[in-house]
């Protein structure tokens, strides 16, 4: 059972507003090993952001847990406390987000936010947690860090600015990484940086990482196993290697052929017609069959859960026995 | 003899003053201080071509776009469509009825369309505004026809921008850019704001329309990918300049100029070989501030003396131009 660092059964996120209720993510169910690397890919609005805010707490109001657990460590943190939850977020479960520049505060230098961190979730104090800073901005990176601690964030371009987040994120070496579109607000040159970065403290220390993003690549370099969201739900999980280049579900295997690619010449991509349901308007039975070339009766009415394919798993009807259509019925 | 080109963008510079005001910098004593943003641009797009401008942010790719439509005016150069140059007063009255066979189409689909404004009147604007269908119901023929060529209902004309999708945004814009009938449009960016499964329907959407209409694109993306999929020929720039052009299945096979070699490999790629690229090092400088001689030089493995006090031009082979001692040099 303590197997896992992260294990997530049955989650489902609701928003309830005056027409009633949307539900976000519905049914996510996943482990992250120790040392292992769980890449999140989807569309905007498929639920891997909803799904980690989950995880660490932070969902904003009326968005709320409605069913399901999260165990860190075996233990279930989904039910506790906002307060007991600030304890875990910053020293047990780390977060990287997006955009560098809105994570950092900016009318304080990274020392002072370095120290803190350090000095709330950790027992190094005063003079012994600005070593400890420097020692991990080193670790990061960032040159001259001895000098550079005392720089406010707008004094550093993107990628440094990554990297002290990075810093701030390890500073109380948690099991857990939650690294939510870390490189998409950079160039691909700094991009690369990052992404190794990221790799080398998480094995260094053992640290499970959850990566969200939206770019197949910066998944295919880092991740071990990944998971592919659509409509709030899982609809592929398996190792990087098999999802990427035998893809299962009809929507990652459009997903993989519509993404240009440096090393072919295609003369047209290939596309999904339509888009992705909004939340409150998801069909019955599976959420993808009116884009889905192969969609067949029991797809219509009936909703597949993942099935064991191989090494992976996948929601839908072609890799599984499709109850007959009287059954379905009912 | 090759055709014309139908568009030359000659020596083209832009300079901006970011210096503080003028009293401020007599009492703090302060020099002035010129952001170079784009310097020495050449490059030329024949009929029916795409051309892609890649390089990473701050590397003066929308300022380039921007002056080619016009939006900002060059410190110098110039910018000649169809044998029509942008900057010549003798062409002024041609030049105003010219405007109209160059369009834009913008990165960000939820800024560039008006929120106020239903979709109908947003593409129907440049119709009215250079006289191009007389009536009412002409202009709403086309409109209609607009929405149909992107791929939308001719209904979604009474909607307004916020009740679509981003994909279908980009297809109003893009519906918009071609209301006037231009021949040349500016992509800048057209679908960095949007998912890879929408990126590829915009993407086909775009070069279809180029097959029908006979359009010529200009097409600016920090997506190596997007650039090799639609350019045909390909522009690399850096700090302001442009280091490589090539045709794209050069440029992409065999990149000659260390900056382009670094940019293809550091893009992660899809093949799960476990390969361990080498990431460079460092970022692109300030451009406030640019290293002396050879702008890559901090950051090129290949940089020896030269690189560090001479500015490298951007010499012609064959089918392509590099600007690179080491090159030159036959060091690499």
């Amino acid at each position: 059972m303590t197997d896992f660092v992260l294990s997530v059964r049955n989650l489902r996120v609701e928003f309830p507003n005056r027409h009633g209720t949307l539900v976000a993510v519905n049914d996510v169910s996943f482990d992250i090993a120790r040392g292992e690397v769980l890449g999140v890919v989807g569309e905007t609005g498929a639920g891997k952001s909803l799904t980690a805010n989950a995880i660490i707490g932070l969902l904003e109001p009326p968005g709320r847990i409605a069913n399901g657990e999260v165990r860190l460590d075996g233990e279930r943190i989904d039910q506790l406390s906002p307060e007991a939850m600030r304890r875990i977020r910053g020293k047990r479960i780390g977060m990287v987000f997006q955009d560098p520049l809105t994570s950092l505060n900016p009318l304080y230098r990274i020392g002072a936010q370095l120290i803190e961190t350090i000095s709330v979730h950790t027992n190094y104090q005063g003079a012994q947690a600005r070593r400890r800073a420097i020692a991990l901005l080193n670790e990061v990176g960032l040159p001259a860090a001895e000098e550079r601690i005392d720089n406010y964030p707008h004094q550093f371009s993107g990628g440094m600015r990554q990297r002290v987040v990075v810093a701030l994120a390890l500073a109380a070496d948690p099991e857990l990484l939650i690294a939510d579109e870390p490189t998409t607000a950079l160039d691909v040159s700094v991009q690369a940086q990052i992404i190794s970065l990221l790799k080398r403290l998480c094995r260094e220390r053992g640290t499970a990482v959850m990566l969200i993003t939206h770019d197949m690549g910066v998944i295919a370099e880092t991740a071990d196993r990944m998971a592919v969201m659509y409509a709030g739900r899982i609809v592929e999980i398996g190792s990087v290697r098999d999802v990427i280049t035998k893809p299962l579900h009809p929507y990652s295997v459009g997903l993989m052929n519509s993404i240009p690619r440096l090393d072919s010449d295609l003369e047209t991509l290939a596309q999904i017609p339509g888009s992705m349901p909004r939340p409150g308007s998801i069909p019955s039975g599976c959420a993808f069959r009116s884009r889905c070339q192969s969609a067949f009766a029991p797809c219509a009415t009936l909703r597949p859960e993942l099935m064991t394919r191989g090494a992976s798993k996948v929601a839908c009807w072609l890799y599984g026995d499709a109850p007959a259509s009287g059954e379905a019925a009912q | 003899m090759t055709i014309a080109p139908l568009v030359l963008v000659d020596n083209l510079s832009c300079v901006f003053d970011v210096s503080k005001p003028w009293l401020e910098r007599k009492i703090q004593g302060l020099p002035r201080q010129l952001l170079v943003a784009a310097a020495n641009i050449t490059f030329s797009i024949g009929r029916n071509e795409t051309f892609g401008l890649v390089g990473e942010s701050g590397s003066g790719k929308s300022t380039v776009a921007r002056m080619v439509v016009g939006l900002i005016q060059p410190t110098s150069g110039d910018v000649v469509i169809d044998g029509i140059s942008m900057s010549d007063r003798a062409h002024l009255v041609r030049r105003q009825k010219f405007r109209r066979r160059i369009q834009m189409v913008f990165q960000d689909p939820y800024a560039s369309l008006d929120p106020r404004w239903r979709v109908f009147a947003i593409i129907a604007e440049p119709i009215r505004a250079f006289d191009l269908a007389d009536g009412k119901a002409a202009i709403q023929a086309r409109v209609g026809e607009l929405l149909r060529l992107v791929g939308l209902d001719p209904a979604d004309g009474r909607k307004y921008s916020h009740e679509f999708s981003g994909g279908q945004r980009q297809r109003i814009a893009i519906a918009r850019a071609l209301a006037s009938q231009p021949d040349f449009v500016v992509c800048d960016e057209p679908t960095s704001a949007l998912d890879v499964s929408v990126q590829a329907q915009v993407l086909n959407l775009m070069s279809d329309l180029q097959d029908r209409l006979g359009l010529t694109y200009l097409l600016i993306s920090h997506n190596l990918a997007v650039v090799r999929h639609m350019a045909t020929r390909v522009g690399v720039m850096y700090l302001g300049r442009i280091v490589e052009i090539a045709k794209s299945e050069e440029l992409f096979h065999k990149p000659l100029h260390p900056y382009t070699r670094m940019l293809l490999d550091a893009v992660p790629q899809l093949d799960v070989t476990g390969t361990r690229r080498n990431p460079i090092e460092g970022e692109i400088p300030n451009p406030l501030d640019p290293p002396k001689g050879c702008p890559f030089h901090p950051r090129c493995p290949h940089a020896y003396e030269r690189c560090r006090v001479e500015q490298p031009q951007l010499i012609v082979r064959g089918s392509s131009a590099v600007s690179c001692h080491a090159i030159e040099d036959g060091r690499i």
